[in-house]
């Protein structure tokens, strides 16, 4: 699915060195979960990948379902297939949820020469994904993350990972900011969605989402690079023990 | 001394071109704007409230040449409106394309025609709104239209009318200049909505005055047209009674030059008032909003919500005054000024002010530049919005403070098609 390979990344506008050379293979179906300190490249990772601007690829390449994914507009690379859940969610004062979502559903359906969905029909389908995970019609309305909290803004971005339907999800610390209740309907959000042709890249700073969302493969990352992998019992090691042997033995 | 020699000169070289009228009620209201004209010369750069905008193309004897404009196959603005049509080209009355002005509970008239009757509702109206609105600050241009304008529609409003009132402007003449004169009277309950749309001229004066009674309720939406080389200075005065509502939205998109002042006076008690405008400008296009918001009465709202789009040397002007009088207690006044500039060429230059004599009033304004969002941005093209529909979306998302000005949802749309159109044509 996805293929990272030997991934250098620069900040374009200061000679700070992010990403050291991160290979990561994701098959399809299979669920990654990224770990590690702050400042070890995981954000930066998870924005490379979706293409945002103020970072310089200098070595490295990224492919999606075998298509090379750096040469393409972050819009492109939403309708090839991949989906970035933000940290932080950005509010659009102005921009109606629904607006948002039906132009985002329908310009990637068009950019894969689909047919666009009616009014009726994304309506339809807008409702009943939304209701799973406890949207009401008001949030619907609303400008787009304008004076949602922090679990509903988490929540409207599984949301429009449902109605997107991606190929690969890379959920950037979704957990954080959410209480356990919001935390677990934001994991059966993304369980439901869990499946063959559908792959994940869960980054975390802790063990307690992947109680939820259980990882096929876990890795730790440092210093911008990703220095061990491993299963789920790697991500129970570093909440028992922290980080701090892990870094010790990569040295 | 000079200066006031210099705006003497500019006057008589003005007006000696013009043909003045004395004759009638009108004749004694012009010949009075005449006479305060004198006095106070036309403007010159150096006024207080012309530095932003330099009137000398307002002011020549001469309209200069505006280029017609071909609209393409687009209709005009408000086409798909069920409304009473009345139509101008070049500032003169066109009948055969105006419709019947026969509407429930409206009297419409042109003011050349009302002219001529011995006696007509308009005296109290025409020039004194205008005259009104001349303190603190001068506003030389009306008082130029109160005294030579040629034509212009008189709406008395003593029920609810029915369909809106549409005033359409047609410029067909490269050189026309013209000057049009509307007076509004919304008696007690009674309600009206006035559309303007289209350039008017190559250089376009006009001067409507609002009178709106104790509970009545007025709606004015206006499309400038999208003519690139018009001229334009226009002027709203407007009294507002107890309980009465007053609304006007200003779209504009393109246009050489426009001056557009609305002067408001909410005179009565629990009065509302709210004057807004949205502006887009690409290149050669300077585009100026002059508002004046005087409370008078108790409880009163008023709002200023102006938004400009600019790129590639653009440039607009807000001058925006809140001035609240003494016993004008429980004010609601409220005046936003935000310009979106789409590269580093374009300019923004605002004037807010407040000045408030009650004690116990709430206030605000806000005045801001910036840029498109680049975060929301990358936020619409990372769940697959393309770029350019993007901006698009955030540009629309920054006028809609404005459009929601827009009481009615169907003209609000139709607002917001044009804005769509104007933001297809002028791709980033």
């Amino acid at each position: 699915m996805l293929e990272i390979k030997n991934l250098h990344v620069k900040l374009e506008e200061e000679d700070k060195v992010i990403l050291h050379g991160v290979d990561l293979s994701i098959g399809s179906g299979q669920v990654h979960a990224i770990m590690g300190p702050n400042g070890s490249g995981k954000s930066t990772l998870s924005y490379v990948l979706a293409g945002r601007e103020g970072y310089t690829v200098t070595q490295g390449s990224v492919s999606l379902l075998g298509e090379e994914l750096l040469d393409m507009a972050p819009e492109a690379r939403a309708a090839a297939g991949l989906f970035l859940a933000f940290q932080y969610p950005v509010e659009i004062p102005g921009v109606g949820n629904m607006t948002f979502l039906r132009t985002a559903v329908n310009a990637q359906k068009k950019a894969r020469g689909e047919s666009e969905l009616t009014a009726g029909e994304f309506l339809k389908l807008v409702r009943e994904k939304a209701k799973a995970l406890k949207i009401d019609a008001d949030m619907l309305k609303r400008p787009v993350n304008v004076g949602f909290s922090g679990g509903e803004k988490k929540r409207n971005e599984i949301l429009q990972m449902a109605m997107l339907e991606p190929r690969m999800c890379i959920l950037d610390e979704t957990d954080s900011g959410l209480d356990v209740d919001a935390m677990k309907l934001v994991a059966e959000g993304v369980n439901a969605l869990r499946g063959a042709g559908r792959s994940f890249l869960v980054i975390t700073h802790y063990q307690r989402l992947l109680d939820h969302i259980e990882p096929d493969f876990v890795h730790i990352m440092a210093a911008g690079r990703i220095i061990k992998t491993g299963g789920p019992e790697l991500a129970l090691e570093v909440e028992n023990n922290g980080y701090t042997g892990l870094l010790a033995e990569a040295e | 001394m000079a200066v006031a020699a210099a705006k003497a000169d500019a006057l008589a070289a003005h007006i000696a071109g013009l043909s003045f009228d004395g004759a009638g009620w009108l004749g004694a209201a012009r010949t009075g704007a005449l006479s305060r004209l004198t006095a106070m010369g036309l403007p010159v750069k150096r006024d207080e409230y012309w530095r932003y905008t330099n009137p000398t193309t307002l002011t020549d004897p001469e309209a200069p040449a505006a280029a017609l404009f071909d609209g393409g196959d687009e209709p005009m603005e408000f086409d798909g409106l069920d409304r009473v049509k009345l139509v101008f080209r070049d500032g003169v009355f066109d009948a055969d394309a105006s419709d019947d002005p026969a509407l429930a509970g409206i009297e419409i008239s042109r003011l050349a025609e009302a002219a001529a009757a011995d006696i007509h509702w308009a005296r109290e109206l025409y020039g004194v709104l205008e005259t009104r609105g001349q303190t603190p600050v001068e506003r030389p241009l009306a008082t130029l239209n109160s005294a030579f304008s040629t034509d212009g529609v008189l709406i008395r409003a003593t029920g609810a009318a029915q369909r809106p009132i549409s005033l359409i402007y047609h410029h067909e003449s490269e050189t026309s200049d013209a000057l049009l004169h509307h007076c509004i009277k919304v008696e007690a309950g009674a309600e009206v909505t006035v559309l303007e749309n289209g350039p008017g001229a190559a250089r376009f004066n006009s001067v409507m005055e609002v009178d709106v009674a104790a509970g009545g309720r007025f709606h004015h939406i206006r499309a400038q047209g999208r003519d690139h080389q018009r001229r334009a200075a226009t002027h709203v005065f407007a009294r507002v009674g107890d309980g009465a509502l007053f609304k006007s939205f200003t779209l504009t998109a393109n246009g050489r030059l426009t001056r557009n002042d609305a002067v408001i006076e909410l005179v009565g008690d629990d009065a509302v008032a709210h004057v807004a405008g949205a502006a887009m400008g690409d290149g050669d296009f300077h585009h100026d909003d002059t508002v004046f918001v005087t409370h008078e009465g108790q409880r009163c709202e008023s709002r200023q919500v102006f938004k400009k789009v600019l790129k590639n040397g653009a440039v607009g002007v807000f001058q925006g005054k809140i001035l609240v009088k003494a016993g004008a207690q429980k004010t609601d006044g409220y005046q936003i000024s935000q310009s979106l500039l789409l590269d580093g060429d374009s300019q923004f230059l605002a004037k807010p002010e407040l000045e408030i004599y009650a004690d116990d009033v709430k206030c605000s304004h806000g005045s801001t530049s910036g840029a498109i969002d680049e975060v929301a941005l990358f936020y619409l093209q990372s769940r697959g919005v393309p770029k350019r529909t993007a901006q698009s979306l955030l540009v629309l998302a920054f006028l809609s403070e404005a459009i929601a000005e827009i009481a009615d949802e169907t003209i609000a749309e139709d607002v917001r098609a044009r804005l769509e159109g104007w933001l297809q044509r002028h791709e980033h």
